[in-house]
């Protein structure tokens, strides 16, 4: 079983949290909304405050920057794809063509960072610093997010 | 990232989460999931293909236009891991009275110090600095032959943390070093453990730290888990 087969099965068998009642957004046309990424890479802006190992908390990532430190913990994932071109997590570059060409309206001013090693529990982020990333998009201005993990 | 998906949603910001564990995010089931069964670290599948990433973003916004949900939609291309070592030179030993890895780490520098140029950012510096790497090694090397680890002074204080800048400052290196497209999904992983003197002295330190009764946290970490 080679690294990403043996993830993806571990993976698998952690508890998956339930939502009841999920929220649903019909988001504004594509063409209308500003979108943001989020992602679970822990990258964050040369010097902004590193991640700690088990880090529960989330950076914001401006707009223009492209300096970015690969901060996640895990051993066990590829991190040559996203030296390469960061891109390939973070797709920063993608989007603003795509507000260039008008397919969306708009590119978020910030863009937000998480680390993907969590707690099995995930309730820090659930309660805590999720909410609050997401308020701070809010008002922001974002009407749509692309997520993308590590 | 399907967790925060359902967590930005209830603030109202639509979401499309690019899962790559179809079966977590079935569970948890956000509204909207492109599923990419690409190499894990690499969402968007393709290092500099920008019309790949381009068709990934394009069907992962599509799902927005859905009316109701869960949607879960499978990207059509699987892209597999590559576990062929990428082709990276070593450099040639130089000081015989050194142990194999340090005199590496020392000639990985050069490519090292190319790469922090051109890209001007580097992730190594988690614990120690890069002109820390091949003492590092040198105390990872003792602990592999037999040194108590528990006697040694571990460089930064966390040997997860030091065999993290370890293999970042390798693979950054390598970077400027091989030729070509862009390595597979775990080409630079195993060139690194299985190639490099330095790779195989983590793996070495590792295996002695378990045999001499480490934590499992301790030694587990310094590698990935199916080694």
């Amino acid at each position: 079983m080679n690294g990403d087969q043996m993830m993806r099965a571990h993976s698998a068998t952690l508890p998956a949290p339930q939502f009841d009642n999920p929220a649903w957004v019909t988001p504004a046309a594509l063409a209308d909304a500003r979108v943001a990424i989020v992602t679970s890479a822990a990258l964050y802006a040369v010097g902004d405050e590193a991640f700690t190992s088990g880090d529960t908390g989330y950076r914001f990532i401006d707009r223009d920057r492209r300096d970015l430190v690969l901060g996640h913990w895990s051993p066990n994932f590829d991190q040559m794809g996203v030296k390469m071109d960061l891109n390939v997590v973070y797709p920063i570059d993608r989007l603003e063509e795509l507000a260039g060409q008008g397919i969306i309206g708009s590119v978020a001013p910030r863009h937000v960072s998480f680390a993907g090693n969590q707690p099995d529990d995930v309730s820090t982020i659930r309660l805590d610093t999720g909410p609050s990333a997401a308020a701070r998009l809010r008002q922001d201005g974002v009407d749509v997010v692309i997520l993308t993990p590590v | 990232m399907s967790v925060l998906a359902h967590i930005f949603e209830a603030a109202g910001i639509a979401t499309v989460v690019l899962s790559s564990v179809r079966e977590v995010a079935q569970r948890v089931a956000p509204p909207r999931v492109l599923h990419c069964e690409f190499p894990l670290g690499r969402p968007l599948g393709i290092p500099n293909d920008v019309e790949f990433q381009m068709d990934v973003l394009s069907r992962a916004f599509a799902l927005l236009k859905e009316p109701s949900g869960p949607v879960l939609v499978d990207h059509p291309v699987v892209i597999e891991t590559d576990e062929q070592p990428v082709s990276c030179a070593i450099p040639p030993r130089f000081d015989a009275s050194l142990p194999p890895c340090v005199d590496e780490a020392r000639g990985m520098r050069r490519a090292y110090n190319r790469a922090l140029d051109h890209r001007g950012v580097t992730s190594v510096g988690r614990c120690i600095t890069a002109d820390e790497v091949p003492n590092a090694l040198a105390v990872l090397h003792a602990i592999a032959k037999g040194q108590d680890w528990t006697t040694v002074e571990i460089p930064g204080g966390n040997v997860m943390a030091l065999c993290h800048d370890i293999r970042t400052y390798y693979e950054e290196a390598a970077l400027e070093l091989i030729d070509g497209p862009a390595p597979g999904g775990r080409a630079m992983e195993n060139w690194f453990f299985e190639v490099t003197e330095a790779g195989k002295t983590v793996l070495n330190a590792r295996a002695a730290m378990k045999e001499s009764g480490a934590k499992f946290p301790v030694w587990f970490y310094m590698a990935p888990g199916n080694r």
